[in-house]
């Protein structure tokens, strides 16, 4: 029996999907569910031939207590808290000292073109746990800070010089049309770069400086050398407390790596959210 | 808007008679490195004058009316705009350039702005209109150049004709004494033109002063008052566009123009 084809349209038809693309997902379904077998045991088996005592049930109370009703935070939400006052006073001071620097480099200013460039390569070309040291051991007396500014001065220098290359990228991008036509309807200069040429530069902008708030609170964990109070530390004493360092440093990289994948999960919301409808 | 004197960008203001000079361009010369773009130019332009810049590729063109409003700074020589000098490296050049509308070849919307955003811009900054009188004002601008249902949009949303329209109304938005016109339809699918060119007659029909380097010799012909032709980084020919188009004086135009025919 001949079936007629249907009369061909504009409309995109549904294709059915293939015997052989079904068995190709499967195939791959499969392999994945051996390799996370395979990887689960040997782990599982790893943990056990180590014979080392895991105490997991005593970790809930590094984060909380309940005392009589009342919650008591743990050192390590503590900690945890510490460290993202850190890292939020250290990204915006980095932002702004990016800022600034990236517009010294691209004025006519002499003056600011070589300090800018001084200071990028001094940062870019020194330890950070040097530069810890300087600014802990050398700077804050004279300045009299203590050792939470001076983790966070050293932390917003550094990742500022980072900064002020993503900054400067992203209004270097911005085409030259765009000044052009800021220009042509006479718009003055802190217009020109505030209502045109920065919001343009900001997608241009946002992905890499979120690896850069990323590398900043990655980062925040070597001021515990200078004995900040952050997570690092937090769990530090822990061990040295209960020597579970097992467990500590496993929920440690998970509250970090939490953390993080939190913060780019939603800097891609909001980039979402500025280019939506306009393109 | 209540006082009507104003909301119309393109009428030459009244104390200004028709044979004053709005451009005073004299002895102007301008190098890239060692490459001469601009040569000795000298011409004026009065209030309500429509001038077509023609030639060919390279001739000085774009730079020339680039020059006018400091986009590109020229080296030697005087340039007038509305009795006021324009330097290089001036303080305030952008009073200058508020009295100056530009549209480009490649529109330059603002992408990241609405299209009415892209004309209440200039004059809530500029000129600090609020912003319910600016929107007003954009909205009977895009009602002009036909394109008013499109003001929610954002540029990328617009056909290439439908965003130089839009630029059209941007520039006129800062009610500019002088528009420049730089090869306006030279980026746009040939069915695009008309709409733009329209736009543009209707413009000059309404009394506004305007430079257009532009080879649509019908647009010339219709509203062109004077037709300024280069080659080489100098003016060869000035003469009126019947004149220019059927019987140039110079060989150099006869050859421009038996090309612009052939193609």
């Amino acid at each position: 029996m001949v079936v007629a084809d249907p009369p061909l349209t504009k409309k995109r038809p549904k294709v059915a999907t293939s015997f052989s693309q079904t068995a190709r997902t499967s195939l791959q379904i499969f392999q994945a569910i051996i390799v996370f077998s395979i990887l689960a045991w040997v782990s599982y088996r790893g943990a056990l031939a180590m014979d080392y005592n895991w105490q997991w049930y005593r970790v809930p109370r590094f984060f909380y207590r309940v005392v009589d009703g009342d919650i008591i935070w743990g050192p390590l939400v503590l900690g945890f808290i510490e460290t993202l006052r850190l890292a939020g006073i250290s990204i915006i001071f980095a932002i702004l000292i990016g800022l600034v620097t990236a517009f010294a480099r691209l004025s006519n200013s002499l003056a600011g073109k070589w300090i800018a460039t001084f200071y990028l390569e001094a940062i870019r070309n020194t330890p950070l746990l040097v530069q810890l040291f300087l600014f802990y051991f050398v700077l804050a007396p004279i300045f009299g800070m203590d050792r939470f500014w001076a983790g966070v001065l050293c932390l917003s220098f550094f990742e500022g010089s980072f900064a002020s290359e993503i900054i400067r990228g992203g209004i270097v991008g911005v085409s030259k049309d765009q000044y052009e036509a800021s220009d042509a309807i006479g718009l003055n200069p802190f217009d020109k770069y505030t209502k045109i040429i920065i919001p343009q530069s900001l997608p241009l902008i946002l992905p890499p400086l979120t690896g850069l708030v990323i590398s900043l609170i990655k980062h925040s964990a070597i001021v515990s050398v200078i004995a900040v109070s952050e997570l690092t530390t937090a769990g530090m004493n822990l061990i040295s407390e209960t020597f579970m360092a097992f467990e500590i440093w496993f929920i440690v990289a998970g509250i970090y790596l939490a953390l993080t994948v939190t913060l780019s999960a939603g800097v891609s919301l909001f980039e979402r959210h500025l280019e939506k409808g306009k393109y | 808007m209540n006082n009507n004197e104003n909301t119309s960008p393109n009428k030459a203001p009244t104390h200004k008679s028709k044979s004053d000079p709005i451009v005073e361009v004299s002895g102007l010369c301008k190098w890239f490195g060692d490459f001469c773009a601009l040569f000795d130019i000298n011409f004026s332009v009065n209030f309500g004058e429509k001038i077509v810049i023609c030639g060919p590729s390279g001739s000085g063109k774009s730079t020339l009316i680039r020059c006018l409003n400091q986009l590109e700074e020229h080296q030697i020589g005087t340039i007038r705009i509305d009795g006021k000098e324009v330097k290089p490296g001036m303080k305030n050049i952008e009073e200058i350039r508020r009295e100056v509308g530009m549209v480009f070849q490649s529109f330059n919307l603002f992408p990241h702005l609405s299209v009415l955003d892209n004309l209440t811009i200039g004059p809530i900054r500029n000129r600090g209109m609020n912003k319910n009188d600016a929107s007003e004002m954009a909205m009977e601008l895009l009602d002009r150049v036909h394109i008013s249902e499109q003001a929610n949009k954002f540029p990328m949303q617009l056909s290439g004709g439908q965003q130089q329209r839009v630029a059209i109304a941007r520039a006129l938005c800062m009610k500019p004494k002088l528009m420049l016109f730089d090869e306006p339809t030279s980026a746009l699918d040939p069915e695009m033109i008309s709409g733009v060119l329209d736009v543009m007659v209707e413009l000059a029909e309404g009394g506004m002063t305007m430079i257009c380097v532009t080879h649509e010799m019908g647009f010339a012909r219709q509203v062109g008052d004077r037709v300024i032709f280069m080659d080489d980084a100098e003016i060869v020919e000035t003469s009126d566009p019947e004149t220019f188009f059927s019987n140039p004086e110079t060989d150099r135009a006869k050859l421009f123009l038996s090309q612009l025919l052939s193609h």
